[in-house]
């Protein structure tokens, strides 16, 4: 009988942002400036913010209580710098407390400015350097691939500037060779890239065999209908378009 | 009959570990992406042998993101590429994501001598000391290569394996990671460290000299207790088939309480812009056994004069 109550706190304690904590997107602002110290955002803070709470309110299949499930749908943040919205959306899902986004950038938070996998439930990757995610990604896909793990699906977030690193290029070639039908990239385009991408990003996929889809990136029924779009055979590029980088 | 060099038992071993380990694969770019379709290796695990195409960077993140699947993975191209070429991506991919992951590169220091400097490079091992955690084996012989290989896909942790064309007649056991003492000198005589394929050298140089020779083919993390036991007086010469000094950090730090002097032999930070052979590369360098004892003869001269 003791035995029954122990397990049970630890249920409890081990769920510190669990079911009865969680926050719907209009608290996200709020989480926000728990990091930033106000409830006005600076555009890199939240040119992915709608972009990820669709994928964490609607589309990705994940258990905040179990991420590292085998059966999760993988989400890499590829464009790891501007974190801000995604611990605000990890929170608001209940893979960590809230509170402790006040600890934000202090010496010993598991928050910093770019995430580390090895310090937050839920991160799939380290990223902060630019031109991994995507990369690792396909090697991700690959594995589940090897491991015949058909069900879970591999999400990236780049951002337009990212694609200016050459390896993104090499990632986006052999993704479409291979016809990685599990990985899906959201290219999160603010016009940061300062040389540009003429014809529009979707094309530079498209030219090598992707799926893809170009969307208002704040509007959440669009994003997630063209998450969810079916691409047989192929990977899925959705290019998430946001108010220009000021 | 096994393969006589160290990459062809290479792929005489990867194909035979694919086909026993359904956790295993192998990434590539291009390079020697022949040899295991010829091996059949290709055909018959498509899903876990994967020849990204001429893309090193790719290469690299592709095998820890399978890694990070929970594969054991293998990456393999010329060291250039597979090191100098991709070194955010080692640092990246694999400590810091918390993974380990296997990288085999051929074409060790100016084995392929021809191709000219942009094939050749000495400084890979120094390049990959300098991130946590790597072990980091540079065996003298293919039956070394493949008890590492073995080892290395049995275990989770992060491992470079640098082939080399040039080896020395007889293998030594090194499974371990030991310090092995191939002759002993009487006490306080000379000890000279012989790394990975330069032993044959090291003991033609030294066969009229009262020295112990003593033979390192796993450099990271280097044997420091095995070191200590084993040298028997306080001169000490490293000579490594790669950047001069790459390893005397480790070897002061082991013997960092007892009096000692260290010469290093190794290749030279040079732009050196020859083609030719590696006979002729290391003849140029004195990492030929004249050329190796020499440098013993002059050290031990200068210090002997400094004495008087």
């Amino acid at each position: 009988m003791l035995r029954f109550y122990v397990v049970v706190i630890v249920v409890v304690m081990s769920d510190p942002g669990g079911q009865h904590n969680r926050v719907e997107y209009s608290g996200l602002s709020k989480l926000i400036g728990l990091m930033t110290g106000d409830e006005k955002h600076s555009t890199s803070a939240t040119s992915t913010l709608d972009v990820l709470w669709v994928l964490y309110d609607r589309v990705l299949k994940i258990n905040p209580q179990d991420p590292d499930a085998d059966d999760r749908d993988r989400f890499l943040l590829s464009k790891g710098h501007g974190p801000m919205a995604y611990y605000a959306v990890l929170a608001a899902k209940g893979f960590f407390d809230a509170e402790l986004l006040r600890t934000w950038l202090r010496y010993d938070s598991p928050l910093g400015l770019h995430p580390d996998r090895n310090l937050i439930p839920g991160v799939e990757i380290s990223s902060g350097s630019l031109g991994h995610g995507l990369p690792l990604a396909i090697g991700m896909a690959l594995g589940l691939r090897a491991r015949s793990n058909d069900g879970p699906r591999v999400f990236c977030l780049v951002g337009d500037a990212e694609l200016d690193e050459g390896t993104n290029q090499e990632a986006i070639v052999v993704a479409g060779r291979f016809g990685l039908e599990a990985l899906t990239v959201i290219a999160v385009d603010n016009q940061s890239a300062s040389l540009g991408w003429p014809d529009g990003i979707a094309a530079r996929f498209a030219l090598e065999g992707w799926s893809s889809l170009t969307v208002d990136g704040r509007d959440h029924d669009a994003i997630e209908s063209a998450l969810t779009a079916p691409h047989p055979g192929v990977p899925h590029v959705v290019v998430a378009c946001v108010e220009p980088k000021s | 009959m096994t393969a006589a060099s160290m990459r062809g038992r290479f792929v005489q071993v990867v194909t035979e570990l694919l086909d026993a380990e359904p956790r295993l694969a192998l990434v590539l770019a291009e390079i020697t992406a022949d040899q295991f379709a010829a091996s059949g290796a290709r055909e018959r695990h498509p899903s876990r042998v994967v020849n990204v195409g001429i893309r090193e960077q790719l290469m690299v993140n592709v095998a820890a993101g399978m890694a990070l699947e929970g594969m054991r993975t293998i990456a393999h191209t010329f060291a250039p590429f597979l090191i100098e070429r991709s070194f955010e991506q080692v640092k990246l991919a694999f400590a810091h994501q918390g993974v380990g992951g296997i990288l085999v590169s051929s074409g060790a220091t100016y084995d392929v001598a021809a191709y000219g400097r942009t094939h050749q490079t000495a400084a890979d091992v120094a390049l990959v000391a300098t991130l946590p955690g790597w072990r980091i084996h540079v065996p003298g012989h293919a039956d070394e290569a493949e008890s590492m290989l073995r080892e290395a896909v049995r275990s989770d942790d992060a491992v470079y394996i640098r082939l080399s064309e040039q080896q020395n007649a007889a293998a030594q056991a090194v499974e371990g990671g030991g310090v092995v003492t191939i002759r002993k000198g009487t006490p306080g005589a000379l000890t000279v460290i012989a790394v990975g394929p330069m032993l044959d050298a090291v003991e033609q140089a030294t066969e009229h000299v009262d020295a112990t020779v003593l033979y390192v083919a796993t450099v990271r993390p280097f044997n420091a207790d095995g070191l200590r036991a084993a040298v028997t007086g306080t001169d000490v010469v490293l000579v490594e088939p790669y950047l001069e000094g790459t390893s005397t950090a480790d070897i002061s730090a082991a013997l960092s309480d007892l009096p000692h002097r260290l010469l290093s032999i190794g290749v030279p930070p040079t732009e050196h812009r020859k083609y030719g052979t590696p006979a002729e590369h290391n003849k140029a360098h004195g990492l030929d056994a004249p050329g190796v004892r020499d440098r013993i003869a002059a050290w031990l001269e200068h210090h002997a004069a400094t004495q008087q």
